[in-house]
């Protein structure tokens, strides 16, 4: 029995209708329109054209003669999100499910893994990239010193010798995975437990070894559970910021290798950086090019879960 | 295949010949069985080291975190790391941390945010979830797919607008804090998710409830309040923790609206990151990796803390994002 009154739904609903006006719906609305705005000023709201401009500046291909600020989205922030994402999102999901299948199949001290497992969770991204960094730190860090590396640099130099683009990538790839495998695992958990246990039975009368009872059923029955990951990792890698500010602070890392990015901003980096410089005109570009590649990426995700997805 | 036959026709071979065909079945299945048991512990012992592996990898970074935070500044730049305090518990790197962030004020200012903050968003979600969930409304269906549809949108694309709205508003810029904390805080009053969360709880209240209440004459709006907010607590508890977890832990929007000019307003996250623990003139790595990891430390425990008491009330909302309808 539900209450048919029109206007009473209505006045419920108006806090939330009105600060998702302001805040939600009308922002998505004007950062598009802000996005072709070239020489806006946000304070005064002039500008000199409504054109192109900001996403060609944005899109600028990289050169050498280039200045640094046309050409930081396509030197830095697209390739490193890029490849932040296309190392992290496969590797935390075959991490997490094979942590998830552990724990599926123990039971003493389940509870105390899974604990364990899930602390990196509830802990904040900067204070831990913080930690990170020291772990990884050039004269005193543990991680150098377990793995008898010497003085290599992973975050920082203190000698200005400068440090390897991929060293800085390997840093913040572990850091990311590390951060993220507690929310998948626990997503994969839950679609483990859900599994009816006729399959099981039946594996069981066939005898079926259990990485066959794993490949075979397990992960096709995970199916939604994988793609739903998929979805929200790629989305959420795409968006990485936090970590990156942690490990490396609000420089985003300095880098010395030839040909590769001089810094780990990413494409989100990039858009807060330019709204702190006050140009917020191309951070809405790059925002609104940042939201295209999202929808593109849960399309494509779509069309090909409907052929591989297992429900 | 050939045992099968032998079974299948047993007409074709005398009595004797089937029960042995039957008692080398059964030998085979008893040794295949003790193989299964043989993989079973293998397996079972390879788990565990994986899963012990993975868990010390998991561990480390909280476990560094600790002992730095308690070693001397002199242990800290040792060539040759050491995995405990080996020269004494070095305490005064939290009081430097204490010092050096500024706590006191960080705290006041993350409280003052989180708790206004999470008491708006925790109105308005029950208002919009008893609407969605209870009541009846033209445009019900497409209004709220329309929410949870824009909870596809990058967030960037907000802030980039926000910044510029309460900076017209003249909620930043201006010498009063009032204005800093509205824009930290008013901005926050709404989560489409978490409506989405309490709606589904609403609805699991059966409507016989509501009769009942109406035969006492009570209102709807003495109803939500009296009845189905008290039924809907542990949900709430849930918002309430994350929320307060999510202020704790917030820092590029403070960040941008705040700068290093308004430092007294900084969040804890933002205290945190900015602060180079170094005093005028010091440069030593291991007095600031000391007061360093003693801060974080301070940033980590009352996370850790509130997972331990409310792990159940965390693992609810964290858990529901993945299970889809």
């Amino acid at each position: 029995m539900e209450s048919k009154n029109n206007w009473k739904a209505w006045l419920y609903l108006a806090p939330v209708l009105i600060l998702l006006a302001v805040f939600t719906f009308y922002p998505i609305i004007n950062t598009i329109y802000v996005s072709f705005l070239q020489g806006y000023n946000y304070k005064s709201g002039a500008y000199e054209s409504f054109s192109l401009y900001n996403y060609l500046a944005v899109l600028t291909p990289y050169t050498d003669e280039g200045s640094y600020m046309f050409n930081q989205v396509m030197k830095d922030a697209l390739p490193n999100t890029l490849l932040i994402t296309f190392i992290t999102v496969p590797l935390s999901i075959v991490f997490s499910l094979l942590i998830a299948l552990g724990l599926n199949s123990i039971k003493i001290l389940k509870k105390f893994f899974q604990t364990v497992f899930f602390m990196p969770y509830v802990t904040n991204a900067i204070a831990i990239g913080m930690v990170f960094a020291v772990v990884f730190d050039y004269d005193y860090g543990v991680f150098n010193a377990i793995f008898g590396l010497g003085k290599t640099g992973w975050v920082s130099t203190s000698d200005g010798s400068g440090v390897g683009y991929f060293n800085g990538l390997f840093a913040i790839c572990f850091y990311i995975i590390w951060h993220s495998l507690p929310y998948k695992i626990l997503i994969f958990l839950g679609g483990l437990q859900n599994i009816d246990a006729q399959y099981y039975d039946a594996a069981k009368i066939d005898s079926a070894p259990k990485w066959k009872v794993a490949l075979k059923i397990t992960v096709p029955l995970l199916s939604p559970q994988i793609l739903y990951m998929l979805i929200t990792s790629f989305i959420g890698s795409f968006k990485e910021y936090n970590a990156v500010v942690g490990l490396f602070g609000k420089s985003g890392g300095a880098f010395v290798t030839e040909g590769m990015p001089s810094t780990m901003k990413t494409m989100v980096f990039f858009i807060y950086d330019q709204v702190d410089k006050d140009n917020v005109q191309f951070a809405s570009a790059a925002s609104v090019i940042l939201l295209i590649i999202i929808m593109l990426i849960t399309l494509v995700q779509n069309r090909v879960s409907k052929r591989r997805v297992h429900y | 295949m050939e045992k099968e036959k032998k079974v299948s026709y047993p007409y074709a071979a005398s009595t004797s010949d089937f029960v042995l065909a039957l008692k080398d079945s059964e030998s085979s299945t008893e040794r295949k069985q003790k193989a299964s048991k043989v993989a079973h512990v293998l397996t079972l012992i390879f788990t565990y080291l994986f899963l012990v592996v993975m868990g010390l990898i998991i561990i480390f970074p909280f476990y560094w975190m600790i002992i730095t935070s308690l070693k001397n500044p002199v242990e800290i730049k040792a060539a040759v790391p050491t995995f405990f305090p080996t020269m004494g518990l070095h305490w005064e790197n939290y009081s430097r941390a204490f010092e050096f962030l500024n706590f006191g004020t960080l705290l006041r200012n993350t409280l003052i945010v989180g708790i206004l903050s999470t008491l708006g968003t925790l109105i308005t979600t029950i208002l919009a979830a008893y609407a969605f969930a209870k009541m009846n409304f033209k445009g019900k269906n497409v209004l709220f797919a329309l929410m949870l549809g824009s909870m596809m949108i990058p967030g960037e694309m907000f802030v980039i607008t926000n910044f510029i709205s309460v900076s017209r508003l003249g909620w930043i810029g201006g010498e009063g804090n009032i204005g800093y904390f509205a824009a930290m805080i008013v901005p926050f009053w709404v989560s489409i998710f978490y409506i989405y969360l309490l709606r589904q709880n609403f609805k699991q209240i059966p409507n016989e409830l509501y009769l009942a209440a109406k035969v006492d004459g009570k209102s709807d709006w003495s109803y939500l309040w009296k009845v189905m907010v008290p039924l809907a607590m542990p949900t709430l508890t849930t918002i309430f923790i994350l929320k307060l977890m999510g202020a704790w832990n917030s820092y590029i929007w403070p960040q941008l609206i705040l700068g290093s000019e308004k430092k007294e307003l900084w969040l804890i996250t933002n205290g945190l990151r900015e602060t180079s623990f170094l005093g005028p003139g010091e440069t030593d790595t291991g007095l600031k990796f000391g007061a360093q990891m003693a801060g974080t430390v301070i940033v980590t425990v009352p996370l850790l803390l509130l997972f331990i008491f409310f792990r159940k009330y965390i693992m609810r909302g964290v858990g529901r994002a993945g299970i889809k309808g």
